[in-house]
């Protein structure tokens, strides 16, 4: 309760500073972004992440799941080193690199932003399947389940929390790295924020950089709720029993 | 000497966990405090190095209040050995024994040297496992490193808290009685915290009894076995049952043969010669006959007297068919240690002692314990 | 486009060789400042009966994390600004980076400190330890490898933001990123591409290493077991 208190009290002083500034109308020469121009960068902000999220899901689960496979074990050490040191690659290389490659855009926005999420929701599927505990598969075997069972009602849900974590960390991330994408003409909150800085003007860059923050608080706090909602209640206990330890 | 004056110990949360007691533990005595969980031994032995604080009443270590002195430079004067041991994982064994001597700035060489002489006391080689790392030992070893880390800058006192509780049964047996070895040489003055009757009864020169906060009885083993002072004493060392299987034993299982024996007619002066020798501070007196005529002691041996005059006459003796039972309770009643067993032609053919007995006893009481 | 790339490495090296230096300056100066804050957090966190304030600063510590680089940099210009600081350079991209490198300092000092077993403390002060030398002789000795994976989270995580911060005018590998978009020159991009990710890699293994190095060698050989 107490975290939902302070998350809304910074979003509320966010969202209240963003109002304040483009109430100003203008500062000197400058005139301010209009209240229909952040709303309009916001949802195309939205739109990059969403399609680039929406893309790694699809793609990270299934690659991060056949990793786990027996008859994928050749290549999963190799997948999951790649992951691994794809994500110590800073996000302004993957930006960079997609706009020398694919030129400027929506387009190669979205690709870098793709690419560079599904490395951790690889990962911790991964991981989250691999953690179980090898004795509640045999279990599910011994009782007769088939490959698909094992698969839909144990392993899937077990490692849902840790799947779930990792779409998390890639969605704030991505929502700082789409403002980075505004430098390859994507649109977004990061071309307002670019547009402030490079007239210098700070009510301006505010205007940008304010929501920009607001939203990837608010998804993190969204995301972490629905991992909440997620994990099951069974395992829920297990993790309060953790840390009460 | 630890003298507990009327210590009381409530908790925070209105919990008495300790009240109103006396008890006194005598220099070079193994004192066990022995109780079921909850019974306040633990908080007992932790207010003697103040790692619970006290209450009501005081605490004197060889007549100073414990108060009087400084927290840190009072539990360096004492030996503190847990169950869970505790031994610094990121230290070696040479370091982890010789925490106190660092604490009190002994020198580098003088450390390792005394860490060197901690091990081979424990029974463990210096040159193998003085640079070793704690996860590198088995539990066993561990817990021995334990016992030697608690002895590090030789305190007079131990206090000792279920130390050999983690480990298996086995393991357990060996350490106590090689701890019982060590204690017997160094002659420290000890608090030992166990649940275990059977440890308790092993390893300690007197046992505490505790329930709910109070202490019930406190008496040397065979007292406590055999004239438990209430009901609650009696099912907790399960008295009953081990008096019982005394009663299943006769003296001639178990007597040993005496550690010296004299006739009448040999020269005090060669006789007090042999004892100094072996160490003894009695002997056992026969007639050329082998018929038993009483004991004579060290102290009493003289140029001057004739053995027939020094002899002191057994106010008991027992018969090689006498139930053990019995013979515990003839020692107790005639407040002896030792028991001359005779033939009928009243002829010496060996000793009983309370240690004799209390082993019997650790061992029924064992057997007792592990029965379903 | 790749060999015009190549070709502009051999001939700027000195361009390439300043960058570099700039961008691990920024470094190690955000991250000794979040490293010195961070574990003394830390450690005063972690002491009796501050459970409270410690949820709450590892909870205003993660959120700060999920403030996207480039709107933290824009809202520190406009205090920075408002205080009549530099707002653009090396001092808002150093606050930035000593913030966001808190957190996983902040979390690893605290856990690693939590986590020491309760059974060495209490035999270490039954030997006449006093709290600090606990602290110092026991429970720092053992929370020093997992603060320094903190640290490599940190240090890793930093320099891609300190690439970020050449849009502010800080210098270092992210400004021929930026020069190269903004003139439409994908041989900059590549070059400072590549080469920000090189040091981020070198930099991940480095203080992968030094955190093997801290690691205490009773410790360690458990770790392998």
């Amino acid at each position: 309760m107490k975290r939902y208190t302070m998350v809304g009290l910074l979003l509320a002083l966010l969202l209240g500073v963003t109002v304040w500034m483009t109430s100003k109308g203008s500062v000197g020469i400058f005139k301010m972004f209009s209240g229909m121009k952040i709303v309009s960068a916001t949802l195309r902000h939205l739109q990059i992440v969403a399609a680039a999220e929406v893309l790694a899901i699809g793609i990270g689960i299934p690659i991060g799941f056949l990793s786990t496979r027996h008859a994928f074990r050749f290549v999963s050490p190799v997948l999951i080193g790649i992951a691994n040191i794809g994500q110590t690659v800073p996000t302004l290389a993957f930006i960079g690199i997609a706009g020398a490659l694919l030129g400027m855009g929506y387009n190669a926005a979205v690709i870098a932003l793709f690419v560079y999420a599904t490395l951790p929701i690889i990962r911790n599927t991964y991981a989250g399947i691999l953690s179980l505990d090898p004795a509640i598969k045999e279990a599910a075997q011994g009782m007769g389940m088939s490959k698909w069972q094992v698969t839909s009602r144990v392993e899937l849900p077990l490692a849902r929390p840790v799947i779930m974590a990792g779409i998390r960390t890639s969605t704030v991330v991505n929502v700082g790295t789409a403002a980075v994408a505004g430098m390859i003409g994507a649109g977004g909150l990061g071309a307002l924020i670019m547009t402030g800085i490079a007239v210098r003007v700070m009510p301006i860059i505010i205007q940008g950089a304010a929501p920009t923050a607001a939203l990837a608080i608010a998804l993190d706090a969204l995301l972490g709720g629905l991992e909440d909602w997620m994990t099951p209640r069974g395992l829920k206990v297990l993790k309060k029993a953790q840390w009460q330890e | 000497m630890i003298k507990l004056d009327q210590v009381g110990k409530t908790y925070a949360d209105g919990t008495e966990a300790v009240k109103d007691l006396c008890l006194e533990i005598k220099e070079g005595e193994f004192c066990v405090l022995l109780g079921p969980s909850g019974c306040g031994k633990t908080t007992t032995m932790k207010m003697i190095n103040r790692l619970i604080p006290l209450t009501t009443g005081k605490i004197y270590i060889d007549g100073v209040d414990v108060y009087k002195l400084e927290s840190n430079e009072l539990r360096r004067g004492i030996g503190y050995a847990i169950q869970n041991i505790g031994l610094f994982p990121h230290l070696t064994v040479c370091q982890n024994i010789a925490t106190v001597p660092m604490l009190k700035k002994w020198p580098k060489p003088k450390q390792r040297a005394r860490a060197e002489e901690l091990l081979t006391l424990v029974g463990m080689d210096p040159g193998t496992f003085i640079d070793r790392y704690p996860s590198e030992l088995s539990g066993g070893q561990q817990q021995r490193v334990g016992v030697a880390r608690c002895l590090g800058a030789d305190p007079p006192i131990l206090v000792m808290d279920e130390p050999f509780g983690a480990i298996d049964p086995i393991t357990r047996n060996k350490l106590q009685d090689e701890f019982l070895r060590i204690q017997a040489k160094i002659r420290k003055t000890i608090a030992f915290v166990t649940h275990d009757i059977n440890e308790a009864i092993k390893m300690g020169d007197r046992i505490a009894l505790m329930r709910e906060g109070v202490l019930v009885q406190f008496a040397d083993p065979a007292t406590l076995l055999s004239s438990p002072k209430d009901e609650f004493v009696r099912n907790f060392v399960g008295a009953d049952r081990v008096l019982k299987g005394l009663r299943l034993l006769k003296a001639k299982d178990v007597m040993k043969k005496p550690p010296l024996t004299v006739k009448v007619g040999e020269d005090p002066m060669q006789v007090k010669a042999r004892m100094e020798r072996d160490k003894l501070r009695w002997a056992m007196l026969t007639e050329d006959d082998g018929r038993f005529l009483g004991w004579i002691t060290w102290e009493d041996l003289h140029a001057s007297k004739t053995i027939r005059e020094i002899i002191i006459p057994p106010s008991v003796t027992a018969s090689p068919d006498t139930l053990l039972n019995e013979a515990l309770s003839m020692m107790l009643n005639s407040a002896i240690g030792t028991l001359a067993i005779l033939n009928e032609k009243e002829c010496l053919l060996g000793v009983l002692s309370f240690e004799i007995i209390r082993d019997v006893l650790g061992q029924q009481v064992g057997e007792a314990q592990t029965e379903p | 486009m790749w060999n015009q790339a190549w070709q502009y490495v051999i001939s700027h090296p000195d361009k390439i060789f300043e960058w570099t230096l700039q961008h691990l300056y920024i470094i190690l100066v955000a991250n000794a400042l979040a490293a010195v804050f961070g574990v003394l957090i830390g450690i005063y966190i972690s002491g009796k009966g501050r459970q409270r304030i410690a949820d709450t600063v590892i909870y205003l510590a993660s959120i700060m994390m999920t403030v996207p680089s480039l709107a933290l940099y824009g809202i520190l210009m406009g205090i920075l600004s408002a205080l009549t600081l530099p707002s653009i350079g090396f001092l808002p991209v150093v606050i930035a980076l000593t913030l966001y490198g808190l957190l996983p300092i902040i979390r690893n000092t605290y856990t690693a400190i939590r986590e020491v077993d309760p059974a060495m403390i209490e035999a270490g002060r039954g030997m006449g330890m006093s709290e600090i030398q606990i602290l110092v002789k026991v429970k720092l000795p053992l929370a020093v490898p997992v603060i320094m994976a903190g640290l490599r989270q940190a240090v890793v995580m930093n320099i891609g933001i300190a690439a970020i911060g050449a849009y502010i005018g800080a210098g270092g590998l992210g400004q021929p990123i930026f020069r190269g978009i903004a003139n439409y020159r994908t041989d900059l991009i590549l070059v400072g591409a590549i080469f920000v990710s090189l040091l981020a890699i070198l930099a991940d293994l480095l203080m992968g290493g030094l955190e093997w190095l801290t690691t205490p060698k009773g410790v360690r050989t458990r770790r392998r077991r």
